[in-house]
């Protein structure tokens, strides 16, 4: 069973995809991007899991304790907050190819201008 | 080696970002999307990363998702305008 | 390229890459037998040298300060792009007067909410603000830091939007405040890093004595950054977060740009 994590982050990844790829709205596909940048987080983490180790806060456990790695959580735990705006920062670009163009579906994007 | 909470977590986290994906309609999405993030946050927490879940309850189940409702409510306005309009 | 067509090729291409992660991970140490040696060393040495309990946040802000420079960068930029194409979407001519007519436009949201919500929900401005704040100072102790108190803060403004009415709450946090707090946020980190260049020699090297373990002010220069990027943050999410209401309620139609 060890290999879980791997694999549920390689199927997040390609399920995330496969939603870009053959969604019909730019909203839905934003979503669809967040799924995929979710799987990697997933990655990080389980790759930096360290069986039966602690979460690296020592404010109440003793120094010599076994930590799981606290370089990927750093990694994470940025990503997570800035992601969000990134999120943000595409939705409006979505809200700005609705008004140009009349429509959230990528394939009439272009074709529609009036 | 892993733990049976880590393994509950990663099948509903799958089972759940599938379902992201496979919702089209963006209203309903919003919805799935942030039981997803509350569970993303559950995951982290069995595998050892509480600054992570911290920063993932308040993103994945209030941020993202309300973004995304308001951007959906400012696209049907529009959409209900330009019916009117016709 | 018709829609068929692009399935066609995403067959192919999702399969072959899917097929190269899959091959890339047999490469990785089994689930739980991760022996980094970054990561074990920094688990030894973060406590005795820098006095912070938690570290993950002593590694954020300290060991990996600089990269954090650049996250915060991202963060920045994203949310100055989003409030460009949004005010841009907004149509700057009758912004003035629109947002005017609006306010008296939007008293009867007032009436929608009801008692119960309004007054349960201003009394849960106090302890989210509290909670931001708490979450934000005691970073370098319990898990928590700069990032995650933001956020939270900025969902404070969200209840009194929730609670009370729009007005209420664009009274309460004014577009240029927000702005300012962002920016502050976002130049003090760059500043503080700057003062590690002066006094110590190094650009964001640790200038200030770390304390005692356990202690509010431990680690150095660490709640010196996680108040610079609780600031940036709480500021940024904020901005967004009135952004987007401005578009779905303060706009009717298209912005008249058009």
């Amino acid at each position: 069973m060890s290999f879980l994590p791997y694999a549920v982050a390689a199927w997040l990844f390609g399920v995330g995809i496969y939603g870009v790829a053959t969604s019909r709205n730019l909203i839905h596909l934003v979503v669809c991007l967040t799924v995929v940048q979710s799987g990697t987080y997933i990655l990080l983490l389980a790759i930096g899991y360290v069986g039966a180790g602690k979460a690296p806060i020592f404010a109440d456990i003793p120094l010599n304790s076994k930590v799981v790695d606290p370089v990927v959580q750093t990694l994470t735990l940025t990503d997570v907050v800035v992601e969000a705006t990134v999120v943000a920062l595409l939705l409006a670009l979505a809200m700005q190819a609705e008004k140009r163009f009349g429509t959230l579906d990528p394939d009439e994007l272009g074709v529609m201008r009036s | 080696m892993i733990e049976a909470f880590q393994i509950v977590a990663l099948v509903l986290v799958a089972a759940s970002g599938t379902a992201v994906v496979l919702v089209r309609d963006p209203l309903r999405q919003a919805v799935v999307v942030s039981f997803y993030g509350s569970l993303l946050a559950g995951l982290f927490f069995a595998f050892q990363a509480p600054d992570v879940a911290l920063s993932q309850i308040v993103i994945g189940s209030v941020g993202v998702p309300l973004m995304l409702l308001m951007a959906i409510a400012k696209v049907r306005k529009r959409e209900l305008e330009r019916e009117r309009d016709e | 390229m018709s829609r068929r067509a692009r399935l066609w090729l995403l067959a192919p291409a999702l399969a072959g890459t899917m097929a190269l992660v899959v091959w890339g991970f047999t490469g990785l140490a089994d689930f739980g037998h991760f022996q980094g040696a970054y990561g074990n060393l920094l688990a030894k040495v973060a406590v005795p040298e820098r006095k912070a309990t938690d570290i993950v946040v002593s590694t954020t802000f300290d060991y990996r300060g600089f990269d954090t420079l650049g996250e915060e960068m991202i963060l920045f930029t994203a949310v100055l792009g989003l409030v460009v194409l949004l005010r841009e979407l907004r149509g700057e001519q009758e912004e003035e007067e629109e947002a005017h007519d609006d306010q008296e436009g939007h008293a009867g949201r007032e009436h929608r909410t009801s008692d119960a919500l309004r007054i349960f929900g201003f009394g849960m401005v106090g302890p989210t603000v509290v909670l931001g704040v708490y979450i934000v100072t005691h970073g370098t102790l319990t898990p928590g830091g700069g990032f995650q108190g933001g956020v939270v803060l900025a969902t404070a403004l969200l209840v009194v939007y929730l609670a009370g009415r729009y007005a209420a709450m664009r009274k309460v946090s004014p577009l240029p405040l927000l702005e300012a707090g962002e920016a502050t946020g976002a130049m003090a980190y760059g500043l503080i890093g700057l003062g590690g260049l002066i006094i110590a020699g190094m650009y964001m090297k640790n200038f200030i004595d770390p304390g005692t373990k356990g202690s509010l002010l431990s680690g150095g220069f660490i709640p010196l950054l996680n108040i610079a990027v609780g600031l940036e943050v709480a500021g940024a999410f904020s901005l967004a977060f009135q952004e987007f209401l401005d578009q779905t309620i303060l706009l009717r139609g298209d912005g008249g740009s058009e």
